[in-house]
C-alpha cells in the first residue's frame, strides 16, 4: 500500500496533466485506507473478504466468533432429527440458514435469468407483505415463505419480470437498466389480500455491523440538521423502530428502511421470520391461524435455539471485518473520489464517524470509520419506490446503505447486483437508479465524462 | 511488506554466496514449498485414485468385505488429504473462486440431503427422482446453503457407513443397501459419480502444482514476498480459525457430534493429526510421501530463524506441540467432546485448542519477523 513520496509525485503530475480545467483531485486520508479502524480492518481481499473477524478482539472473544459463526452458516434442519442442537426449521421458512442468503457473508442476487426465462426461485431475496395500515396479510402474514419443511406447503413461489428502460449519458452513449416487477403465484392458503403491498428486499453484506452500532445518535440526528442547514434538497430522517433487547424505540439503523435498531433484534428477527427458528424473544412460531399444517408441525424445542447460541450469533454479526481499501491513493480513484464528492454523493454517503461508547464489546468505541452512510431514510423517487411504508419510512424512502466492502462483492459472491432487490447489474446503474432527494447528484453523473465515469467507479469499487 | 527489490537482491545472492549453505533465501523456500505442495497432492491424487477403484470393486459386488475393504480405502486416502489442508485459506488453485474445495470437503452435510436418515425413509436426493449426474449434483452442491453437501469426502464417507449412532463405533451401513435396498441402484450410481468426481477435482488441483507447466506454480514461484505471505496464511488460518475454531471450539461448546468433522467414520481423531501434521510439513519444509521418500529443503522455519531465532524457535514448539496433543486426542471424537469440564477427552482437546491458539499467535510474530504486518489467521 505505502508508496514513495516520489510515486505518488509522479502520479499527481499525471494526473493534473490528464485532467485539464477543474479536474481536482481529492486528498489522500491515510485513515480511510482502515474503513473500519484499526480495530476492525482486515487485509484479505480474496473470497473471505466479508467473513473474517475484527482483529481487534480478545482470544474469548475469538471464540464466540467462530461458534456464532458456525450456527450462522450451518443448515438448521426439520425437527426430530439427530442434529438436536440445530432442529426446528420452518415450519415456514425462506432458508435454512443465515449464510444461505448471507453467502459468505455477504451479499445475495436475484434469481439468473436465461433468454428472459426465470431460472430459479429467489434465495436471497424475500418478499415483504403488509395491507394498509402496515398491518400483516391476515393469511400470509408479513412475509413470503416460499418453502416449507415436508407435509407443510410453501406459501407460494415469486415470479419475476423485468422491463428494460434506456437513457443516454450527456456524452451521447447509452445505457440500459431492467425494472423489476415481482408477482406471487402458487399461492397455498387462497388468495392475498386485495390491497397487497409487497416489498422485496436482497441479503446485503454484513460487515462492520457492530461498528455502525456504535455511531453515537446524536451523530446520525446531526446528518438531518446538516442536510437541512446545506439547502440542497436532501431531507434525511431517521426512522424509529421498537427494539426487543432494547425494550424501547431506537433510532433503525439496519434493513433496507432502516427498520430495525440493533444486530440483536434483527439476528432474532432473521432467525425466526426467515429460518422458522424460534428463541426468548420470538417464542411462537409464525404461522397464521389458517395455516393449519403449519400450526401442526412439530417443533424443535422451546425455544429452538438458546439465549447463550443466540448471543453468539449476534456477537458473530457485529464482529465481522471490513476490508482495507484497495489502491486508495491512485489519482483516478482521487479524482473519483473528488467526483463523489461534488456531486453531492457525499451529504448522504456521509464518510466518516468516531464511534461512542458500546458497552457490549468496548474496542468498538472511539474508533474512526468511513462507513459512506448517514443511516436516514430519502425520498428516492418513483422508480425505486415500493410504495409500501415501514415504520416511519413512507412507500418511496429507503435507507442510505453503507457502501463499505462495496468493491469485493465481485470476489466475494461473484456478481455485482446492487439496490434494494439487485435490480442493478453492475454499479453505474445502481447510481443511475438514484432519483427523489438524489436527482441532482444523478444529473451529476449523467453529465460526467466517460473519463471521469470511470473515475467515479474506480473510487466505489476501492471501498 | 519486504520490498521487491530485496528478493531481487537474495536472489542474487543465492547465486553468488554459493559457499554459505546457512543463509535462506526466500525464493529457495516457495520452490521447496510447491515442491512439498506438489508431491502431498500427488500422495493425495494417487490415494484416492486407490479408494476408487476399492469402491468400484464393492459397487460391482456389494458385500460385508468390499465394503471394509472400501472402507479403509478412504481412511487411507484422508491421511494424504489431511495434511493438504495446511496449502488452503489464500484462494490457490483448492479454494479460489472457482476452486473445487466446495465439492472436495465440504461439511457438515445435511445427510438427509443425499440419502435416508433414520425416521425418513424416503429422504434425500438418492430416493427422488432427480437424475443423477455430475452437473445437476455439482448444481445442487450447497443450494440454499453452504451446507447442503451433495459431493465430496463427507458424501463418499456417509455413503460407506451411514449414519452413526453408536457411543464407541463408526455408522453401521450394511451392503445391502446397495443390493436389496429400495433405489439400492441409485444410491450405487450416486457413490460411483461422487467417487469419480472427487478424484477428478484432486487431479485438477494436482494439475495446478505440477513443476514446470503453465499452472498456478508457475505464477505462485515468481510472486516472492506475497506467496511467503500465501504460506503463512494458510498456515496460520489453519492454526486458528479452522483446526482451533471450526472443528475443535465449536465441537466442544455444543458437544454435539453434528460438529464433528468426520462424523460417519469415526476418523476426526485422525483428521486432527493429519492437519496439525501439514501445518508442520510446510513450517520445516519437510515431507514424508506415501514411498516413504522424505522431501526436505529450505523452510520458513530456517527463513526466520535467520531474522529471529528465538520467534522462529517459538513457533517450531508450539507445532510440534499441537502434533504430540493432537495425536493424544482418542477415538471416538464425538466421546471425547461430551462430558464435565474437567472429563478428560475434554481436557485433551482443550489444550489440543490452547496450544493452536499458542502457535497461531507465534505465526504472527513470525509474519512480522518477515516484514507482514496483518497476517491472517482465520479469526
Amino acid at each position: 500500500m505505502k508508496r514513495s513520496l516520489s510515486f505518488i509525485a509522479c502520479l499527481l503530475a499525471g494526473s493534473v496533466l490528464a485532467y485539464e480545467g477543474h479536474a481536482m483531485l481529492a486528498l489522500f486520508e491515510p485513515s480511510e485506507e482502515f474503513p473500519a479502524g484499526e480495530v476492525g480492518t482486515i487485509d484479505d481481499h480474496g473470497k473471505n473478504a466479508f467473513s473474517l473477524p475484527y482483529p481487534g478482539l480478545t482470544d474469548e472473544q475469538k471464540t464466540d466468533f467462530v461458534v456464532g459463526n458456525s450456527f450462522f452458516k450451518k443448515p438448521w434442519v426439520e425437527a426430530p432429527s439427530s442434529t438436536t442442537a440445530r432442529d426446528g426449521l420452518g415450519p415456514h421458512f425462506v432458508a435454512n440458514s443465515c449464510g444461505a442468503c448471507h453467502a459468505l457473508d455477504g451479499r445475495g442476487a436475484p434469481p439468473d435469468f436465461k433468454n428472459n426465462i426465470q431460472q430459479e426461485q429467489p434465495m436471497a431475496l424475500l418478499l415483504r407483505l403488509s395491507i394498509p395500515g402496515q398491518k400483516p396479510d391476515p393469511v400470509y402474514g408479513g412475509q413470503l415463505n416460499n418453502q416449507a419443511v415436508q407435509g407443510v406447503k410453501p406459501e407460494g413461489k415469486v415470479a419475476i419480470r423485468y422491463e428494460e428502460i434506456r437513457g443516454q449519458f450527456a456524452d451521447g452513449s447509452s445505457y440500459s437498466l431492467q425494472k423489476p416487477h415481482y408477482k406471487i403465484e402458487q399461492l397455498a392458503y387462497g388468495p392475498l389480500h386485495k390491497d397487497i403491498m409487497i416489498s422485496p428486499r436482497i441479503a446485503p453484506q454484513i460487515i462492520g455491523l457492530g461498528l455502525l452500532e456504535a455511531i453515537p445518535d446524536a451523530s446520525i440526528l446531526a446528518n438531518a440538521e446538516r442536510q437541512r442547514a446545506e439547502g440542497k434538497g436532501i431531507a434525511g430522517q431517521p426512522n424509529y423502530v421498537m427494539d426487543a433487547f432494547a425494550g424501547k424505540a431506537l433510532i433503525g439503523r439496519f434493513g433496507w428502511k432502516a427498520n430495525v435498531g440493533s444486530v440483536a433484534h434483527q439476528t432474532a428477527g432473521a432467525f425466526l421470520g426467515d429460518i422458522g427458528i424460534t428463541s426468548s424473544k420470538n417464542p411462537h412460531e409464525e404461522c397464521m391461524p389458517q395455516q393449519k399444517d403449519c400450526l401442526r408441525a412439530p417443533s424443535g424445542g422451546k425455544p429452538e435455539i438458546d439465549d447463550d447460541k443466540l448471543a453468539q450469533v449476534i456477537f458473530y454479526s457485529q464482529t465481522l471485518a471490513v476490508p482495507t481499501r484497495r489502491d486508495a491513493n491512485t489519482s483516478d480513484v482521487l479524482r473519483g473520489k473528488q467526483l463523489f464528492s461534488d456531486a453531492n454523493c457525499v451529504s448522504c454517503h456521509t464518510p466518516s464517524y468516531k464511534t461512542g461508547e458500546f458497552a457490549a464489546i468496548p474496542q468498538l468505541a472511539n474508533q474512526t470509520i468511513y462507513p459512506y452512510t448517514d443511516l436516514l431514510l430519502h425520498d428516492m423517487g418513483e422508480g425505486l419506490a415500493d410504495n409500501r411504508p415501514d415504520g416511519k419510512a413512507n412507500g418511496k424512502q429507503w435507507k442510505t446503505p453503507p457502501l463499505w466492502g462495496l468493491g469485493l462483492v465481485k470476489t466475494v459472491n461473484g456478481h455485482t447486483r446492487y439496490l434494494h432487490d439487485g435490480r442493478a447489474r453492475n454499479m453505474m446503474e445502481a447510481v443511475l437508479w438514484h432519483g427523489g432527494e438524489a436527482e441532482a447528484s444523478k444529473q451529476a453523473v449523467l453529465k460526467m465524462s466517460t473519463a471521469d465515469r470511470e473515475n467515479l467507479l474506480k473510487f466505489l469499487n476501492s471501498l | 511488506m519486504l520490498p521487491i527489490r530485496s528478493l531481487l537482491f537474495s536472489c542474487v545472492l543465492a547465486f553468488s554466496a554459493l559457499s554459505n549453505a546457512a543463509e535462506v533465501d526466500s525464493q529457495a523456500v516457495i520452490v521447496q514449498y510447491a515442491n512439498l505442495v506438489s508431491a502431498n497432492y500427488q500422495d493425495s491424487l494417487a490415494s484416492s485414485k486407490d479408494m476408487q477403484t476399492k469402491i468400484d470393486a464393492f459397487l460391482a459386488q456389494p458385500s460385508a468385505e468390499s465394503l471394509k475393504a472400501a472402507q479403509a480405502a478412504w481412511l487411507e486416502a484422508r491421511e494424504w488429504y489431511g495434511q493438504t489442508e495446511a496449502f488452503r485459506f489464500y484462494g490457490g488453485p483448492i479454494d479460489s473462486e472457482t476452486g473445487p474445495e466446495g465439492f472436495i470437503n465440504g461439511w457438515p452435510l445435511d445427510e438427509a440431503y443425499i440419502d435416508y436418515v433414520k425416521g425418513k425413509p424416503k429422504a434425500g436426493i438418492i430416493n427422488s427422482k432427480t437424475p443423477i449426474n455430475e452437473a445437476k449434483l455439482r448444481s445442487l452442491n450447497e443450494r440454499g446453503g453452504e451446507e447442503n453437501i451433495a459431493t465430496g469426502w463427507h458424501a463418499i464417507e456417509f455413503l460407506l457407513w451411514g449414519q452413526d449412532f453408536n457411543k464407541d463405533g463408526a455408522g453401521q451401513r450394511s451392503f445391502t443397501d446397495y443390493t436389496t435396498a429400495p433405489n439400492a441402484e441409485r444410491r450405487k450410481q450416486y457413490l460411483k459419480l461422487v467417487t469419480d468426481m472427487l478424484v477428478a477435482d484432486l487431479a485438477s488441483v494436482e494439475k495446478q502444482w505440477r513443476a514446470g507447466e503453465k499452472n498456478y506454480r508457475a505464477q505462485f514461484e515468481t510472486k516472492g514476498d506475497d506467496s511467503i505471505k500465501k504460506m503463512l496464511t494458510g498456515l496460520g488460518s489453519l492454526s486458528r480459525g479452522e483446526l482451533a475454531g471450526e472443528r475443535t471450539e465449536v465441537a466442544l461448546d455444543t458437544q454435539n457430534q453434528e460438529d464433528e468433522h468426520s462424523c460417519f467414520s469415526d476418523n476426526t481423531h485422525r483428521d486432527l493429526v493429519n492437519n496439525a501434521k501439514g501445518i508442520q510439513n510446510v513450517w520445516e519444509a519437510r515431507y514424508v510421501r506415501r514411498s516413504g521418500e522424505v522431501l526436505e529443503g529450505a523452510s520458513l522455519n530456517a527463513l526466520v530463524a535467520q531474522k529471529n531465532p528465538s520467534v522462529a524457535e517459538a513457533v517450531s514448539r508450539d507445532i510440534a506441540n499441537s502434533v504430540k496433543l493432537a495425536e493424544a486426542v482418542q477415538a471416538p471424537f464425538d466421546r471425547e467432546i461430551v462430558g464435565k469440564k474437567d472429563a478428560p477427552g475434554r481436557k485433551r482437546l482443550h489444550v489440543f485448542v490452547e496450544s493452536l491458539k499458542a502457535q497461531a499467535k507465534s505465526l504472527v510474530e513470525a509474519a512480522k519477523v518477515l516484514g507482514i504486518k496483518r497476517l491472517n489467521t482465520g479469526v
